[in-house]
């Protein structure tokens, strides 16, 4: 079967993000870019499922500007097997993504769309449900095991109070948490053999997809911020600063 | 018109976070109906008729809904956005895992995880982990919202709405409940509780939380950890605070051997004090901290422990 993987490139997870001066947005100039830490998870768990011979092709997908080039390279080091970039310079919301992801799969049929669970820059978590809906497929959010077998996947998830399984008919959608798996790095002559895999070029015209943007950003701002505090030189006087300071305990 | 809030509990009770949700839609404006999708349920619809500014209740009952499915969730909701201008539920991983699919039903862009309503189509969300505030002004004729509980207060108990009973489609669905694994624990949970202890990968084992555990037991507070304590398999994924974990807001957050990386701040940095210890002074967590203590936690842990008593 083939899997579907959506991977966004988004500000590198180190970087702590400054807010402009004009409230218009956050400063990207000059700032690390990377995959987007739970795209990472999906593309290595469509791998192992590969090498365990569940998966046949996997095919990552990115909607975004020309450098999310760099981004699908790096997937395909992994060890995807070929990439397509839905070019655009516009912030796309996940609705948009989702309904261009839609028309990617009436393309490609995949039988599972791995996804990361949120992006980390907008922490929408969002896309992958939306995908499910708008393709009438079940899902499986925030994957923490994932197993297929006999036409279904049954997906261990990350719930608030501990875990829950759930079994998706197949074909299905699944998030990734964090804990689903370690991604791999590339190796040399897998990044040297990446370069010959191929990346479709794409447009939002080719699939016909509309991506002006729902939300309309009014502005952004820093939060307020935390002073940082004091330091107190024994257990005893931070329980005396808790109990008659602070009033806390 | 109204506005609609999706009750969460575990058919036995109404979960706080509903409340804080509750809040949050009456500064929309409208009359707020709760949906109560449950099994066995009464009892949660019942107080979900006492909440305050809530005038009606819609009782769902069906088998499907003792553990229901994002998929039977969204079957259900949907159908009746007709009669809504707005739908809410908490943005905990029940709220997260549901809402997104009835927004794409709508075809609607779903505003995720509100922390402010500045008017009834203006929203302030945090992104990039918390380090920025985004207002947004939504031009969707509906609304899908769901909302961080911890920004919201959380309504109290002065109501009597009328109850409605609605019947639920029973599908066919195309995803089934199978098990849960739930963490158990006498503590209050982690996003209730109004003390916090969390501990992190310098506790160094899952042994060593029982550290922490005592502290918890006598300050009535609940346990977190940070994502590599987590990781390293110390405690269970649901201890997790941070941006991809539990947000806290207690009056009282004490972070143990954690280094006070972006994710984790972005789940606690709002909690009214916070306190540090950790050995390291240059760690990241003590530029938030009102109160640090540089010590091996190993010997301030214990010494913390006796002088609670
Ligand atoms: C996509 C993504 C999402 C993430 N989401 C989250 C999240 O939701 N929550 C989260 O917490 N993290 C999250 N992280 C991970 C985060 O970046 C950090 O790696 C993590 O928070 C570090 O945990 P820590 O502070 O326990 O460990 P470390 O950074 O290793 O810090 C351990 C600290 O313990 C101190 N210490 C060691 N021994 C002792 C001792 N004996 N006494 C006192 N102090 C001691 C050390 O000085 C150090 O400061 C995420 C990361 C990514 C990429
Ligand atoms: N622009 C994009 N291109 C490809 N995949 C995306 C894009 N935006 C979101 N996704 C996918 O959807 C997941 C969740 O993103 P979000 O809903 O924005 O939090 C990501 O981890 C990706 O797998």
């Amino acid at each position: 079967m083939k899997i579907l993987v959506p991977i966004k490139r988004v500000v590198d997870y180190n970087v702590k993000v400054r807010v402009k001066p004009d409230q218009s947005g956050v400063d990207l100039a000059n700032v690390k870019m990377s995959m987007n830490p739970f795209c990472e998870i999906a593309v290595e768990e469509a791998i192992r499922l590969k090498e365990k011979g569940v998966a046949t092709e996997i095919i990552v997908v990115s909607v975004g500007p020309t450098q999310a080039q760099e981004t699908i390279r790096t997937a395909l080091a992994m060890g995807a097997d070929r990439g397509i970039l839905i070019q655009t310079d516009d912030l796309v919301e996940p609705l948009g993504v989702a309904k261009a992801l839609k028309a990617v799969v009436a393309e490609e049929s995949p039988e599972l769309v791995i996804l990361g669970k949120q992006a980390i820059d907008d922490d929408s978590n969002q896309t992958g449900q939306m995908l499910a809906a708008l393709l009438d497929w079940p899902q499986g959010t925030f994957a923490s095991e994932v197993a297929i077998a006999d036409g279904a996947a049954s997906v261990t998830r990350e719930i608030d109070g501990g875990l829950q399984t759930v079994k998706l008919q197949l074909p299905a959608i699944v998030t990734t948490d964090l804990r689903l798996n370690e991604p791999r790095y590339a190796s040399l002559p897998n990044i040297m053999k990446a370069k010959r895999k191929p990346i479709d070029m794409k447009t939002p015209a080719d699939y016909g997809v509309d991506f002006a943007p729902r939300l309309q950003v009014v502005k952004v701002t820093e939060p307020k911020k935390r002073e940082a505090g004091i330091k107190v030189e024994s257990v005893a006087q931070l329980v005396d600063k808790l109990k008659n300071e602070a009033g806390v305990i | 018109m109204a506005v609609l809030v999706f009750a969460e509990h575990d058919n036995q009770e109404l979960n706080d976070a509903t409340r804080a949700v509750v809040t949050a839609a009456a500064a929309l404006g409208g009359d707020i109906h709760v949906l109560v999708a449950g099994s066995g349920a009464q009892g949660v619809a019942d107080a979900a008729a006492k909440l305050d500014g809530v005038t009606k209740v819609i009782h769902a009952e069906a088998d499907v809904f003792a553990k229901p499915t994002a998929e039977a969730l969204d079957a259900l909701i949907t159908p009746m956005m007709g009669d809504y201008d707005a739908v809410l539920a908490a943005a905990t991983t029940t709220g997260k895992n549901f809402m997104p699919r009835i927004a794409a039903h709508l075809d609607v862009m779903q505003i995720s995880e509100i922390i402010e309503v500045v008017s009834p189509d203006t929203f302030v969300r945090p992104v990039y982990a918390g380090n920025a505030l985004m207002t947004v002004k939504s031009s969707d004729a509906k609304k899908v919202i769901t909302v961080r509980p911890t920004n919201f207060a959380k309504a109290g108990d002065g109501g009597s709405a009328a109850q409605d009973n609605m019947a639920a489609s029973s599908g066919p669905f195309k995803s089934e409940y199978v098990s849960e694994e739930m963490s158990k624990s006498d503590r209050p949970e982690l996003t209730a509780a109004k003390i916090v202890i969390s501990g992190g990968r310098g506790m160094q084992s899952g042994d060593n939380f029982h550290l922490l555990d005592s502290i918890a037991d006598k300050l009535g507070a609940a346990v977190g950890a940070s994502r590599a304590a987590v990781d390293a398999g110390f405690v269970p994924n649901d201890y997790q605070v941070g941006q991809t974990g539990k947000i806290v807001a207690p009056d009282l957050y004490i972070a143990v051997g954690i280094s006070g990386a972006i994710q984790h701040l972005a789940g606690m940095k709002d909690s009214k004090v916070i306190v540090a210890i950790n050995k390291d002074e240059e760690a990241p967590i003590f530029q938030v901290a009102d109160y640090g203590l540089v010590a091996d936690l190993f010997v301030a842990l214990p010494e913390l422990d006796a002088a609670l008593g």
